[in-house]
């Protein structure tokens, strides 16, 4: 491993104007599984891919319900993103007890990019560990949001983080033009294949190591795990190797089933 | 000149309590005394007086000639006070504040009628809840969502919300007439019988708030936005002074 | 000399031997390394231009701002790290809304550059934090008129490099808030290199003497001044 003499701090700039430390920051989100997030004119849903430490230990939890109308998706360090969420959800809170209004997303995704920001900038602390897709549905629509450790925030048609992220983004890429107009079993099975795309060779989606989060105009953030899968799994169809999305591109999604 | 009120009437100084029997109410002793808050309004303001029609309205009536007591906050929302006239401004200041607060996000969220009056809600009950109450009755009168909207909070963190609402002395002389003219003719009741009725209702009170002076402001707020008129006096009769019986 | 490999450039507290603060300079480099922003005052506003540079095709058009408001009155466009520019508008909202709660009256562009300016300077002074990675142009209309000021991570003001001479060519004193979009849409353009750069997203904002509230121009005057720019262009290639 490369080591320089700018890097050892967060309070140190290098002389071509970057901040190393962020920069490793932004690395700890790749170490996380990835997660993958799409939105519809009326839906926002994120799809993530779940870990076990072993066979003995139970999958780790990637989708984290903040109100009724938001939910997140994490990818690098857990114990930041708990953090986190326990902000958004007191923020979520006071928004309704102060104004009787739902949180509108784009204020709690800048009140993390602030948040995270400061962290960022004094000696002593670490940029959070954690990139975290938020969606959510409020007076202007549905959004999906990307906040990462160096304090920015990005609204997104269709995004994905964590590790071997870029396959999805390819999919996604190639596919976003119909996301606006699908409907919500489309729009997760679109999802799904991107997920997928992120899968080692050897490795399938099942209803153990996947979990859904929908939420929606007129539908509150929900979560669709275990045996709940299986009727989207089923639409998914057979899974090949990993580019087998990329392959399936242009294919209309309800083909499958 | 003596300025403490307290010595007024007073022996001297010198021959005065001089074994401290007395506490001097001059000073302010942080150990012993409770900490007091306001306990009486000092420039207030009387009657505010509103209820829907088919859009929305409000009237209010002077205490002061040329004090505003119609505020609007944002652009389909008018706030109406009745009581200390400091403490209004106060609460003008704070909601101009949050309202800035809204047009810089620029998220295409702003606060709307109901959420001034919950925010407002919110203030004025944990002032009370902290002893040191903000000496209002507030109306909060809007258009949201196609409807118009009213809200009553006052000094206690009291609220609530109805067709027809009255403040000050308005809540025991105005609010029969109101009720009788506007609830279950909400959606039939035009703007002309609306102003009608405010000019009906603000001649009443004139005639029997002793505290108010004829001059009255009236705020109509539609899917338009916000009206506020300038000072309007109601056309009064003082003749039938001369029938009146069993007053000196 | 140069700085690297020295050890004098590794905090902001510590200066180099001819007297330089290299941290500072580095910060600098982050702004360089942004799109350009430029603000223009004219004799009846300001107009602010961001070159946003897209990264992905997956972005949301239209979000993702560069340019914000504060207070009701006052624009800021910010280059350089995103995040630390969002943090200096914080700061001058909090400013801004300070000047309210003791004055009662809106901050004036004089006012709002020095208090911001001075923040920004205290991250030059110690090392336990770096200083910011964001220049901001910070323009208002207050009662002397349209103000424009602009904030380096040093704390000093200064014009934008790549544009600065384009804009040396301007009658600003004679020109109207509309000439200005038009001008500055143009400079946008010529200094967006296609070869190097990706795609980019144009944002436009002005305060007037009209309303003196900071807004996005329309999106008609917006496509015509662009529109207008992209023409200008091609023309001027034509002449090669």
């Amino acid at each position: 491993m490369n080591r320089n003499q700018y890097d050892n701090d967060i309070s140190t700039w290098s002389p071509q104007g970057r901040i190393y430390q962020v920069e490793y920051a932004l690395e700890a989100v790749k170490q996380g599984s990835a997660a993958v997030g799409l939105r519809s004119k009326t839906h926002a849903i994120l799809l993530a891919l779940k870990r076990s430490s072993g066979e003995l230990a139970s999958y780790q939890n990637k989708l984290i319900r903040i109100d009724d109308h938001l939910g997140i998706a994490i990818a690098g360090l857990t114990s930041d993103a708990r953090v986190l969420s326990n902000f958004m959800r007191t923020e979520a809170m006071k928004s309704k007890i102060m104004y009787n209004r739902p949180l509108p997303v784009y204020r709690i995704v800048s009140a993390i990019g602030d948040k995270s920001q400061v962290n960022t900038q004094n000696y002593g602390r670490r940029p959070y560990g954690v990139g975290l897709l938020v969606i959510g549905v409020d007076e202007t629509g549905p959004h999906l949001y990307e906040t990462s450790p160096s304090g920015n925030f990005l609204e997104y048609y269709a995004i994905s983080i964590g590790g071997r992220s870029q396959s999805a983004k390819t999919y996604l890429e190639h596919n976003y033009e119909s996301f606006a107009d699908a409907d919500v079993d489309e729009l997760i099975v679109h999802g799904l294949r991107a997920l997928h795309a992120t899968l080692q060779q050897d490795k399938e989606l099942n209803t153990l190591n996947c979990s859904i989060g929908i939420v929606g105009q007129g539908q509150k953030f929900e979560m669709i795990q275990d045996v709940d899968l299986q009727r989207y799994l089923d639409m998914l169809g057979p899974q090949g190797t990993g580019d087998q999305a990329a392959a399936s591109q242009g294919e209309a999604p309800m083909d499958t089933e | 000149m003596d300025h403490f009120p307290n010595y007024w009437g007073m022996p001297p100084q010198e021959s005065f309590d001089r074994y401290n029997i007395f506490q001097d109410k001059t000073k302010n002793n942080a150990i012993s005394d409770p900490t007091t808050n306001t306990k009486q309004p000092i420039v207030t303001g009387t009657s505010v007086i509103a209820f829907k029609y088919k859009d929305a309205s409000f009237g209010s009536l002077a205490r002061y000639r040329e004090v505003e007591r119609l505020y609007p906050v944002g652009e389909y929302t008018v706030l109406a006070s009745s009581g200390d006239f400091s403490d209004f401004q106060y609460v003008k200041h704070t909601l101009d504040k949050i309202m800035t607060k809204e047009y810089y996000t620029n998220d295409g969220h702003i606060l709307g009628t109901p959420h001034i009056y919950e925010y407002l809600s919110q203030v004025m009950y944990h002032r009370r809840s902290k002893l040191n109450p903000l000496w209002n009755a507030f109306v909060v009168g809007g258009y949201h969502n196609g409807e118009g909207y009213l809200g009553y909070v006052n000094l206690l963190g009291t609220t609530f919300q109805a067709s027809t609402i009255t403040t000050g002395i308005g809540m025991y002389m105005a609010s029969p007439l109101l009720r009788k003219a506007v609830e279950g003719h909400e959606d039939t009741l035009t703007e002309a019988e609306a102003v009608d009725l405010v000019e009906q209702v603000m001649r009443v009170l004139y005639y029997r708030d002793s505290q108010s002076i004829n001059r009255y402001q009236r705020a109509k707020i539609t899917a338009q936005g916000v009206e506020i008129s300038p000072l309007l006096s109601a056309p009064t009769d003082w003749s039938i002074g001369k029938d009146l019986r069993g007053y000196q | 000399m140069s700085s690297i490999g020295t050890g004098y450039d590794l905090s902001v507290s510590t200066y180099s031997p001819d007297g330089r603060v290299f941290q500072v300079e580095y910060a600098v480099k982050a702004v360089d390394n942004s799109g350009t922003a430029i603000g223009l005052r004219v004799k009846d506003g300001v107009v602010f231009a961001v070159e946003k540079l897209i990264q992905s095709k997956l972005l949301v058009p239209g979000s993702n701002r560069r340019i914000q408001t504060v207070d009701t009155h006052i624009g800021v466009a910010t280059a350089g790290l995103l995040a630390d520019g969002r943090h200096i508008i914080n700061r001058a909202r909090d400013e801004a809304e300070n000047y309210r709660d003791t004055y009662r009256s809106p901050i004036p562009g004089k006012a709002i550059a020095d208090r911001v300016g001075q923040y920004v300077q205290a991250y030059t002074l110690y090392s336990s934090a770096r200083p910011f990675g964001s220049s901001t142009i910070i323009g208002t209309v207050d009662e002397e008129g349209p103000q424009l000021f602009m904030v380096e991570p040093s704390g000093v003001y200064w014009g934008k490099q790549v544009a600065k001479t384009e804009i040396e060519k301007l009658k600003l004193s004679e020109m109207t808030a509309l000439d200005a979009v038009r001008e500055a849409t143009r400079i946008i353009y010529t200094v967006h290199d296609d070869a190097k750069d990706k795609e980019f997203e144009l944002e436009l904002s002005w305060v007037t003497v009209d309303n003196k509230r900071h807004q996005f121009v329309p999106t008609e005057i917006a496509l015509e001044a662009e529109r207008i720019a992209k023409e200008t262009l091609n023309a001027d290639m034509d002449d090669d």
